[in-house]
C-alpha cells in the first residue's frame, strides 16, 4: 500500500511549459499538491496563474512537462483523458448542441458501452439532482445560462467519476444565481460524495464553498489550507492581499518591540525577527474609540456599505488603514474627526517586508 | 456637414445604380431569355413561334437524350461521393491536428484543380487514362467517375473547411472527457456537426459534376456523352429549340440543388 493512498489526486512537481524556445510559456513551475478523498477543494489565484493548465493535467488534456498525477495511488500522467475516472464541468459548459439534455447526460454512459436501461435510470437521477427533469427533451440552445450550466454539471456527474474538475463554472452567471448555485454545488458535493476541484478567482466563493483552498501565483502554489487558516495565517503578503481585505503597514522592530505610527509600539510575537517588518492587519480588527484614546488619527474618507461603514484613517506618519466598524454601534464619524485608533494585537499577523 | 460624418457608403458612390443595373441585366437577360424560347413551339433557336411544351416532349423522347441525362447524374452522384469523402478526410487533416510543415503545400495540392487551366488537366487525363485503357483494357464509366471526383475536391473541400474551422474543439474535449475513444468521438460528435459542411460541400460537387464540359470531352469514349457534351455536339449540327429545353432543366436542377444548399447552410450555419 503506498502512502498516497488516502488522496484522491496527487500532483508531484508538475511543471507545464508551453511551446519551446523564445516563445515557451512557464504555466505551472513545480506544483505539489494532495487532494483528500471526499473533498471540495479550491484552487484560487489571479487570472493567468495556471488554474486551468492544472486542471488539464489533470484531466488529462495536457501533458506535464515534467513531474506526476496520481489519481487514488495510480500513477496517470500519460493516460488518455477517455480513460481517466474524472469529468469535467467546462467553463464555456460545451454542450453537445445536436444532443437533446438527456442525450448530453447520457454521453458519458454511452460511451463506456453501458446498457440502455442503466443509461436511462442514471440520466433520469442525475436530471432529478440538478432538477431538470421537465428539460429531459431539449436542446441545449432551448435552455437559459443557468439551465445550460446544470447539464453541463449533470453530465459531468452521471458516469459517477472519482474526481469532478470545475473549471471557473459560475462564472458566466449573474451574482444571484451565482449564490443559489454555490449552495447547489456544495450539496451535490455532500450528497455524491465526489471528490470536486473548484477553480475560481472570486475569494469569497473559495472562502465560503471548500473544505480546503490552494492559492496560486505564477505558475506556483503559496499555501494550502482549510479557508479560516489561509483568511487569518496568510503566509505572504500576495496571499494575505488576495483573501479578504488587508491593511499593510510597515512597521520598525526595536528591542522586540514593533513601533508603527510615530512611536506606537504593540506586543506582537516576533519569532526574532527584526528591523523592517509588515504587518497585516484586516480591516474588522480596527477599531475606532474617542480620541485620546488608542493611536491618534483622523479620518480622511467615510464609504458607507449598508450594514458596515469603512473608514479610511491617517495616522500622524500619514500610513493608512482601513477600518469596517458595524454602521449601527457607534455614532456615524465624518471625514476630518480625530479618533482614536486600536488594534487588537492577536489579529496584527507579521509578513516579511 | 451630417453626411461626412457618416459611413462609407458604396450605394453613394456616382454611377451605382447605373452599374448595378447593367450587371443585372448581363447576366440574367440571356438566361431569362432561353428559359422563354425553350418554350417555344417554332423549329428555330432564335425565332418565337408560339407558346408550347413541344421540345421538351421531343428531348424527353430523344434516346440519346437520355441515356447522357442518366450518364450525368450517374457520374455526378458518384464523382460527389468519392469528393466529398476526399474533402472530409483533407479537412480533418488539416484542421485536427497540430500544425505541421507543409501544410500550406497541402493547401495548395488540394485546391490545384481550381488553379490549374481546365484544359491542361483534361490533356493530361487524356494521356494518362489513355495508357491505362491500353494496360488494362478497361473502357467504362470510370475513367469519367475518377476525373469528376479529382476536380471536384475543392469545392467540396472548402464548405467543409470552413464549417470544421468555425466549430469548437471544446466539444471533442468534452466528448473525450466523457470516456469516448478517438472514434467514438468522430462518429458521435465531430461527423454529425460537421453534417451540414458535408451536405453543402456534396452539392458543390454535384453542381460542378453535371456542369462540366472540358474534362468530360477530352475524357469520354465514344457512345458516352453526357448533357453538356451532347449539346455541344448538338451545336455541330442543326441547333434545335431542343438544346434549350435541355438547358432550362438543368437550371432547374442547379437551382433546386443550390436551393437546399443555402437552406441548410442558412439555417445549421
Ligand atoms: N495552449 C496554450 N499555449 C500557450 N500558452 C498557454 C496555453 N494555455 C495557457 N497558456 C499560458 O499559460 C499561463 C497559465 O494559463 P492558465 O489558462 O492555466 O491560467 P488560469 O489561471 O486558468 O487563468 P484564468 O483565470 O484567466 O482562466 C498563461 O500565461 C497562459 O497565457
Ligand atoms: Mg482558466
Amino acid at each position: 500500500m503506498s502512502v498516497t493512498n488516502g488522496f484522491a489526486v496527487v500532483a508531484r512537481n508538475v511543471g507545464k511549459t508551453y511551446g519551446e524556445g523564445k516563445s515557451a510559456v512557464t504555466a505551472l513551475g513545480n506544483v505539489s499538491l494532495e487532494i483528500r478523498k471526499g473533498e471540495f477543494f479550491t484552487l484560487l489565484g489571479p487570472s493567468g496563474c495556471g488554474k486551468t493548465s492544472l486542471l488539464r493535467c489533470i484531466a488529462g488534456f495536457e501533458t506535464p512537462t515534467s513531474g506526476a498525477i496520481l489519481l487514488s495511488g495510480r500513477d496517470i500522467t500519460y493516460d488518455p483523458p477517455n480513460s481517466r475516472p474524472i469529468n469535467t464541468v467546462f467553463q464555456s459548459y460545451a454542450l453537445f448542441p445536436h444532443l437533446t439534455v438527456a442525450q448530453n447526460v447520457g454521453f458519458g454512459l454511452k460511451m463506456q458501452g453501458k446498457p440502455k436501461a442503466e443509461i436511462a435510470s442514471a440520466t433520469a437521477r442525475v436530471l432529478a439532482l440538478v432538477k431538470l427533469e421537465a428539460f429531459a427533451d431539449r436542446l441545449p440552445q432551448q435552455m437559459s445560462g443557468g439551465q445550460q450550466q446544470r447539464v453541463a454539471l449533470a453530465r459531468a456527474l452521471a458516469p459517477a467519476p472519482e474526481v469532478l474538475l470545475l473549471d471557473e463554472p459560475l462564472s458566466a452567471l449573474d451574482l444571484k444565481l451565482r449564490k443559489e448555485m454555490q449552495g447547489e454545488l456544495k450539496r451535490l458535493q455532500i450528497e455524491t460524495g465526489i471528490t470536486f476541484i473548484f477553480v475560481t478567482h472570486d475569494q469569497e466563493e473559495a472562502l465560503t464553498m471548500s473544505d480546503r483552498i490552494g492559492i496560486m501565483s505564477a505558475g506556483d502554489l503559496l499555501q494550502v489550507g482549510p479557508p479560516r487558516e489561509i483568511y487569518n495565517n496568510p503566509v505572504n503578503r500576495f496571499v494575505a492581499d488576495f483573501i479578504g481585505e488587508t491593511n499593510f503597514l510597515t512597521a520598525e522592530v526595536r528591542n522586540n518591540v514593533v513601533r508603527i505610527g510615530a512611536g506606537h509600539e504593540f506586543a506582537v510575537p516576533l519569532n526574532g525577527r527584526q528591523g523592517t517588518i509588515t504587518l497585516a492587519i484586516r480591516p474588522e480588527q480596527v477599531s475606532l474609540g474617542p480620541a485620546g484614546t488608542g493611536l491618534p488619527a483622523k479620518v480622511v474618507e467615510a464609504t458607507y456599505l449598508g450594514t458596515d461603514t469603512h473608514y479610511t484613517v491617517a495616522l500622524q506618519d500619514d500610513s493608512r488603514l482601513t477600518a469596517r466598524i458595524q454602521s449601527n454601534t457607534t455614532a456615524s464619524l465624518e471625514v476630518g474627526d480625530q479618533v482614536g485608533l486600536m488594534i487588537d494585537p492577536n489579529a496584527i499577523r507579521v509578513l516579511e517586508a | 456637414m451630417m453626411a461626412r460624418s457618416r459611413n462609407f457608403d458604396i450605394t453613394r458612390l456616382p454611377g451605382f445604380t447605373l452599374i448595378a443595373v447593367l450587371s443585372f441585366v448581363l447576366l440574367y437577360a440571356p438566361i431569362i431569355t432561353l428559359v422563354i424560347y425553350s418554350f417555344n413551339g417554332g423549329n428555330s433557336v432564335n425565332q418565337w413561334g408560339g407558346l408550347s411544351l413541344k421540345w421538351y416532349a421531343i428531348a424527353a423522347q430523344n434516346e440519346a437524350v437520355q441515356s447522357a441525362a442518366i450518364r450525368s447524374f450517374v457520374i455526378a452522384i458518384w464523382a460527389s461521393i468519392i469528393a466529398t469523402t476526399v474533402a472530409t478526410m483533407a479537412a480533418l487533416g488539416t484542421s485536427r491536428r497540430a500544425k505541421f510543415k507543409g501544410q500550406t503545400f497541402i493547401y495548395i495540392v488540394i485546391n490545384q484543380p481550381l488553379m490549374v487551366p481546365e484544359i491542361v488537366t483534361a490533356v493530361a487525363l487524356l494521356l494518362f487514362f489513355s495508357w491505362i485503357k491500353i494496360a488494362t483494357g478497361y473502357a467504362g464509366l470510370g475513367y469519367l467517375i475518377l476525373a469528376h471526383s479529382a476536380f471536384c475536391v475543392p469545392f467540396a473541400y472548402l464548405p467543409i473547411k470552413a464549417r470544421l474551422d468555425g466549430m469548437d474543439t471544446a466539444m471533442e474535449t468534452a466528448a473525450a472527457d466523457l470516456y469516448a475513444s478517438p472514434l467514438q468521438t468522430f462518429r458521435h460528435v465531430t461527423l454529425p456537426l460537421l453534417m451540414p459542411g458535408i451536405g453543402a460541400g456534396a452539392m458543390l460537387a454535384f453542381i460542378i459534376s453535371l456542369d462540366d464540359v472540358i474534362i468530360t470531352e477530352f475524357v469520354k469514349s465514344a457512345g458516352q456523352d453526357t448533357l453538356p457534351t451532347y449539346m455541344l455536339g448538338q451545336l455541330r449540327r442543326a441547333l434545335t429549340p431542343e438544346v434549350n429545353a435541355i438547358s432550362t432543366v438543368l437550371l432547374a436542377v442547379s437551382v433546386a440543388v443550390l436551393t437546399v444548399f443555402f437552406l441548410i447552410t442558412r439555417k445549421r450555419g
